[in-house]
């Protein structure tokens, strides 16, 4: 079990590595939403790691079982996740105007168009 | 052992459909492999026995995500122009943190330990006074809607407003309600013109539509709950959206009805919580809506996760009739 | 008896594994659009009646197995749905499906 949860980690630490890449080195503006909604699936898989109990099971009481995993960090995440699809949703009526105000949605593109 | 190597191989899928997802540049591939991450995810949850936090990301991050980029990435473009700006430091910034990340984890509990820090304080109090003061059989209902009800209610305020928000954006300017003159021969608006999709669609919607009223009344006994049928509630109808055109689905539910949608089931949890106040309890204390106070907060969880379903039912679909209605024809 | 539909249903189990498995090859190595929707659609229909009908019989007469009989009928009715529209998609934006002999694979997909 050592081993792991070790990994369970480390592949949040790639996940959120290669999502925030996406934010920072592509100039599309949807591949760095995408990037976004990426960094926040890794984050969500690592509260959920945390939540879990060995030899437990999903927090819905049943008869013969008597160790359950932690119900709190999955209500957060249950939250979480109804919270970043109503940002990338308002994140993507925000590119669609731009688009339209502008005419592209690369990011160099735009700044040279601002600075005119 | 099986189990170990299923967790491994599930987490290895993940990090090359991530890879998968940045390295590509056609923007249609990437949405569409965006939604297959979020099932992979939806089960590494489901291994990791959150099962309601699985059906939450099956539902919402698989189904309504990748509707709502298609919908975006209809109004913009499908290729993305490729080519970085600097690359190298982005690299360079990347690997760094990742392994002060990996460095950091070296110091975190075991996998599953059962006195690891999280699992002192609050989280065995939750497990235990749920059979004792609220009866229900799925803790995480009973943490979200009554222990930490005052959260959730913050939650449908944000769905709200982002509702709010992507109407103001999308509403104004370009896109309006008219009816486009059709030649005769041209094929009907939506996919009416194709058989197979439009029969199999229109006899599984009422069924979709049961199945979300099914999750929504059974958050109490399994997973399920109020976002989850909402998300489905909203694919039912996105459905009939996509088979007969977007003008029908505008005239099966109009748009009056989704505003009063999003706004009334933010303002029915808000008036539970009025209601208990004057009922003599604190704001959101279910306890008193009835005369036994297991009764009452049972009440208050079932009439809550009808306000939340109703708003994110209504939120999603005015955000797809935004999308879909701004269109280039 | 127990033993009898233990072993069935592991010969299920593994038998609509390979099904995919086949599935997957398939979509990876056939020369284009069609030929790798006609590999992939077929085998993951029959790959999971199989694999569902394995676990249908692991879960013996409960409520559980009527769950899984409507899940698998929603997956024999979309599954099959899903990839009629994708090749109708597909001859919609042009794609014409290639005649007569297989030429060698060009390595652009």
């Amino acid at each position: 079990m050592e081993i792991l949860g070790l990994v369970y980690y480390w592949v949040f630490a790639i996940l959120l590595m290669i999502g925030f890449y996406a934010v920072i080195a592509k100039p599309n503006l949807i591949k760095k939403l995408i990037g976004l909604s990426i960094f926040q699936a890794a984050v969500f898989l690592l509260y959920i790691t945390m939540g879990k109990v060995e030899g437990g099971t999903a927090p819905i009481f049943q008869d013969g079982v008597s160790l359950y995993s932690n119900p709190l960090p999955q209500v957060l995440i249950l939250t979480a996740i109804v919270v970043g699809i109503s940002t990338m949703a308002l994140g993507l009526g925000i590119v669609v105007r731009i688009k339209e105000e502008y005419g592209s949605i690369e990011e160099d593109e735009i700044q040279e168009l601002d600075r005119k | 052992m099986i189990i170990i190597l299923f967790g491994v191989f599930l987490l290895a899928l993940l990090v090359i459909t991530a890879l998968a997802i940045v390295r590509t540049d056609n923007l249609f591939a990437a949405v569409i492999l965006t939604g297959i991450f979020s099932l992979l995810m939806a089960a590494n949850f489901f291994l990791l026995d959150a099962a309601d936090v699985a059906l939450t990301e099956a539902a919402i991050g698989a189904g309504i995500s990748t509707v709502l980029f298609l919908g975006a990435l209809a109004l913009t473009g499908e290729r993305e122009r490729g080519g970085s700006t600097n690359r190298l430091l982005a690299l360079g910034v990347v690997t760094v943190t990742t392994l002060i990340v990996i460095y950091a984890t070296f110091d975190k509990p075991r996998l599953g330990d059962p006195d690891a820090p999280v699992h002192q304080h609050v989280g065995p109090w939750y497990l235990e006074k749920t059979p004792a003061l609220i009866d229900i059989p799925n803790a995480v209902t009973a943490v979200l809607a009554s222990f930490r009800g005052y959260d959730t209610l913050g939650e449908v305020f944000v769905v709200f407003t982002a509702g709010i928000g992507v109407l103001f954006l999308l509403s104004a300017g370009r896109g309006g309600r008219t009816e486009e003159i059709r030649p005769a021969d041209a094929p009907g608006p939506g996919l009416r013109h194709y058989l197979v999709p439009r029969v199999v669609g229109r006899m599984l919607i009422p069924f979709i539509f049961l199945f979300g009223l099914y999750v929504q009344f059974h958050g109490d006994y399994g997973p399920g709950g109020g976002f989850q049928a909402g998300a489905i509630v909203a694919a039912a109808v996105i459905l009939y959206a996509l088979l007969e055109g977007e003008a029908q689905a505008l005239r099966a539910l109009p748009m009056s009805v989704l505003k009063w949608l999003v706004a009334g089931g933010a303002l029915l949890y808000g008036a539970i919580g009025v209601a208990s106040m004057f009922l003599g309890g604190n704001f959101l204390d279910y306890s008193v809506l009835a005369s036994d106070p297991i009764t009452g907060q049972h009440i208050g969880i079932i009439v809550i996760e009808l306000g939340v379903g109703i708003t994110v039912t209504g939120v999603l679909l005015c955000v797809f009739h935004a999308f879909a209605a701004r269109g280039k024809v | 008896m127990a033993m009898t539909i233990d072993i069935l249903s592991w010969i299920m189990l593994t038998a609509g594994g390979a099904f995919v498995f086949i599935g997957g090859l398939g979509a990876l190595r056939m020369p284009n659009l069609y030929t790798r929707m006609h590999a992939a659609s077929l085998t993951d229909t029959m790959g999971a009646v199989l694999v569902i009908g394995g676990i249908m019989m692991q879960a013996g007469l409960t409520l559980a197995t009527i769950k899984l009989a409507a899940i698998l009928l929603f997956l024999l009715l979309t599954s099959p749905t899903a990839s009629n529209a994708l090749a109708s998609a597909a001859i919609l934006s042009g794609l014409q499906p290639e005649e007569g002999p297989i030429k060698p694979r060009k390595n652009a997909e």
